[in-house]
């Protein structure tokens, strides 16, 4: 017996994804990598994102050829050491796909992500949580405006190996009650207090992004013993600019040719925005409900173009860890409003990045969590 | 969102809508199902194909009226009760039946807006079943969509899907116009993921399935289905289509059809009505007369034959548009060139 042989799978992002089409290798066969090496391009229905290598070695196979689409969990490449014969990879291929049948690793792996309604008040909360308390401490994720719990789907599972994670539709968005209150961040804060106290939660590392970094940034303020980290995701709340483009196109655009363009100022690489998430946000705003919902948000946080509500105040104060991650490239909030914070702030800027850094650098904005909240 | 089938779909949309508005009534013939016989059991199993079900327990005798089997009596009294106040959903069962109450439909309700110089409302929803495939014959098997669209003042839908279904039907139900509602009664066990919240679908907007560079191809209610089945096929031949569904044939999206004829230059057209003055016939008018230069290849329709529906399964097969016939259609007017001039 030689060296070992390591399975490169199809992985699964995300709850909903059951099957995914390999979109391109990043590597020729017969190169080598190291554990975390990017080495191909997946694509799911919702987004493409990069694989990165489970294990170093030699990319000694590519098994699924560029355009095949396979369920999760299904052989795509293999690595091995130099030493490996030929003979022994074709027996391992041979092994593997005489003992895989689609959706059986899903069960055997299946963790133990759950997705109920929570009563919060009047409002029922869609609520999705991955791990447990025995898991770890919990972490609670905030997406922003127009967003769902679909933001989190590259963030959710890969936390989840080591804590309890909690992602959560906002009053009027996603699978929760279409009825948004006042709009406010504040008032949003509130709805997620109570959400706390339903599910039992004295505390948690809070991830916001975007409007749900405001939201994140209330929190702190209105019950800073339920928050025991912050990570701020291209937080508004700390500073005036917004793209109105982005914010009035979101509200009007029906269509997807309209559409479209106005999602593409989330992220730097335009071709992240497929067309099924087109689609899904177009069935999103025919919901009953949603584009007035919208618009409360819309006029409550940004009248007249701007953002009027500050919130830097509350980094003044706030003595728990706080740490900001933002995409240099972001279209719709702008970097530099993470200008002239307290010391205390680790402020981290990506490169090439829109933003929605947690689907353009979910890697490395997994890492900067989790290594944040040990 | 949970998975629901075209009957639960379009169940839930009449249900949520009679919650929201008490104006929204049902009448039709077996709407309630199950009264008139001796089980003593009332709506025990919602009209002919159980689309109802549920719905006389839950709203009552007053909001779901079981009509005598007079379809000129009850859908004169649902486009009366709709242009003074209610919003009526009158179904029709078989749209083959509208023959016993065309005057009702087409001199009455269609008119009522235009006849009263804009100040009349007609709130009215007929939904039936249409369309083969059931084995059901000539006279409860035909797609009759064309003939309602030929009427100026109806509304005219074809729902591809349980998804579009339900959204489709809200829309129809707040629309203050006319609106014929026509269900293909082999989709109804058809399943997907459908929103458990209320939704509309905005009329005369198509929707692409798919976008491809080679063929468009414009298809109504099943064919849709049927349309991107073929295309999946044929992307594995390296041939690329865009799939239309105008989801209404009045309004049509003409817009989006002779835009996606520009980029494609090549046009298929599926439609299970009779082939003559049918939805294909009046597509492909529309783009020899507006979108002529953009056409690389001759324009296909793949059509029943001029026949009544067949009875017999072997005939009714071989009368309706299939997946092979469209994948046929689609590869001869990609293989298609214009002939060099000597």
């Amino acid at each position: 017996m030689s060296g070992t042989i390591t399975p490169i799978t199809m992985p699964k992002f995300g709850l909903a994804m059951t099957e995914g089409k390999l979109a391109s290798w990043s590597l020729p066969v017969g190169k080598e990598v190291k554990a975390g090496d990017e080495i191909a391009d997946i694509e799911t229905s919702k987004i493409t994102n990069g694989y990165e290598s489970p294990a170093a070695g030699i990319l000694r196979r590519q098994v699924a050829p560029e355009g095949e689409m396979l369920p999760v969990g299904a052989l795509i490449g293999v690595l091995a050491d130099a030493d490996v014969s030929d003979a022994e990879i074709d027996a391992f291929i041979q092994d593997f796909n005489d003992n895989f049948s689609s959706g059986e690793t899903e069960d055997k792996n299946s963790d133990t992500t759950a997705r109920r309604i929570v009563d919060v008040g009047d409002l029922k909360i869609s609520v999705q949580e991955s791990g447990n308390r025995e898991t770890g401490s919990s972490v609670l994720l905030i997406h922003g405006f127009g967003g769902d719990v679909s933001n989190w789907m590259l963030t959710q599972s890969a936390l989840a190996s080591s804590h309890h994670v909690i992602a959560f539709d906002l009053p009027g968005h996603g699978e929760s009650t279409k009825q948004v209150g006042d709009g406010t961040p504040y008032g949003f804060a509130k709805t997620v207090e109570e959400l706390a106290r339903a599910l039992d939660l004295s505390e948690a590392h809070v991830v916001g992004h975007s409007l749900g970094g405001a939201i994140a940034l209330e929190l702190a303020k209105s019950a800073p013993n339920l928050v025991k980290s912050l990570t701020l995701i291209a937080p508004a709340g700390l500073g005036q600019d917004i793209n109105m483009n982005f914010i009035n196109g979101f509200i009007d655009a029906d269509r997807r040719k309209t559409l479209e363009p106005v999602l593409q100022y989330l992220v730097h690489d335009k071709s992240l925005i497929s067309r099924q998430m087109v689609e899904g946000i177009i069935r999103y705003k025919r919901l009953d409900g949603v584009v007035s919902g919208l618009k409360t948000i819309a006029s409550a946080n940004f009248p007249d173009g701007k953002q009027a509500i500050s919130l830097r105040s509350v980094l003044e104060t706030f003595d728990k860890p706080v740490q900001i991650l933002w995409g240099e490239q972001d279209e719709i909030l702008s970097t530099k409003d993470a200008d002239g914070l307290p010391a205390t702030i680790a402020v981290t800027r990506f490169p090439e990045t829109g933003h929605m850094p947690q689907l353009e650098q979910a890697a490395a904005v997994n890492t900067k969590i989790s290594q944040f909240i040990e | 969102m949970s998975r629901k089938s075209f009957r639960q779909a379009i169940n839930e949309a009449l249900r949520q809508e009679m919650r929201r508005d008490p104006r929204v009534i049902l009448m039709g013939e077996d709407v309630a199902g199950g009264r008139g016989g001796t089980s003593g059991v009332k709506d025990a199993w919602g009209g002919v194909l159980g689309v109802t079900k549920g719905l006389l327990t839950e709203f009552g005798e007053d909001r779901v009226l079981d009509t005598p089997i007079t379809e000129a009596s009850y859908i004169g009294a649902a486009a009366g009760a709709a242009a003074t106040g209610l919003r009526p959903v009158a179904e029709l069962m078989f749209v083959d039946f509208v023959g016993c109450c065309l005057d009702q439909i087409m001199n009455q309700a269609a008119k009522f807006r235009y006849m009263f110089g804009g100040k009349a409302r007609t709130p009215l929803v007929i939904r039936a079943m249409y369309g083969a495939g059931f084995n059901a014959a000539a006279q409860h098997s035909q797609a009759l969509y064309p003939l309602f669209t030929h009427i100026p003042g109806l509304k005219v839908v074809v729902p591809s899907s349980p998804y579009e279904a339900k959204g489709l039907l809200i829309e129809a139900i707040r629309d203050d116009d006319p609106v014929i509602f026509l269900e293909n009664k082999v989709m109804y066990d058809d399943e997907e993921d459908v929103p458990d919240e209320p939704y509309t679908i905005p009329f005369g907007e198509a929707n692409l399935t798919r976008e491809g560079d080679d063929v468009t191809i414009v298809a109504f209610g099943r064919m849709v289905n049927l349309a991107n089945q073929a295309a999946d096929r044929l992307e594995k031949d390296g041939i690329s289509c865009t799939v239309i569904d105008p989801r209404t044939t009045s309004p049509l999206d003409t817009g989006t059809i002779l835009d996606c004829v520009a980029d494609t230059g090549r046009l298929v057209i599926v439609d299970e009505s009779s082939p003559r003055c049918n939805l294909a016939t009046d597509v492909a008018a529309l783009v020899a007369e507006e979108a002529f230069d953009a056409l690389k290849a001759p324009i296909r329709r793949v059509v029943p034959p001029h026949t009544p529906v067949p009875f017999a399964t072997v005939l009714e097969n071989l009368y309706m548009p299939s997946v092979e016939k469209i994948e046929a259609a689609v590869r001869s007017v990609a293989a298609y060139r214009v002939k060099e001039e000597a």
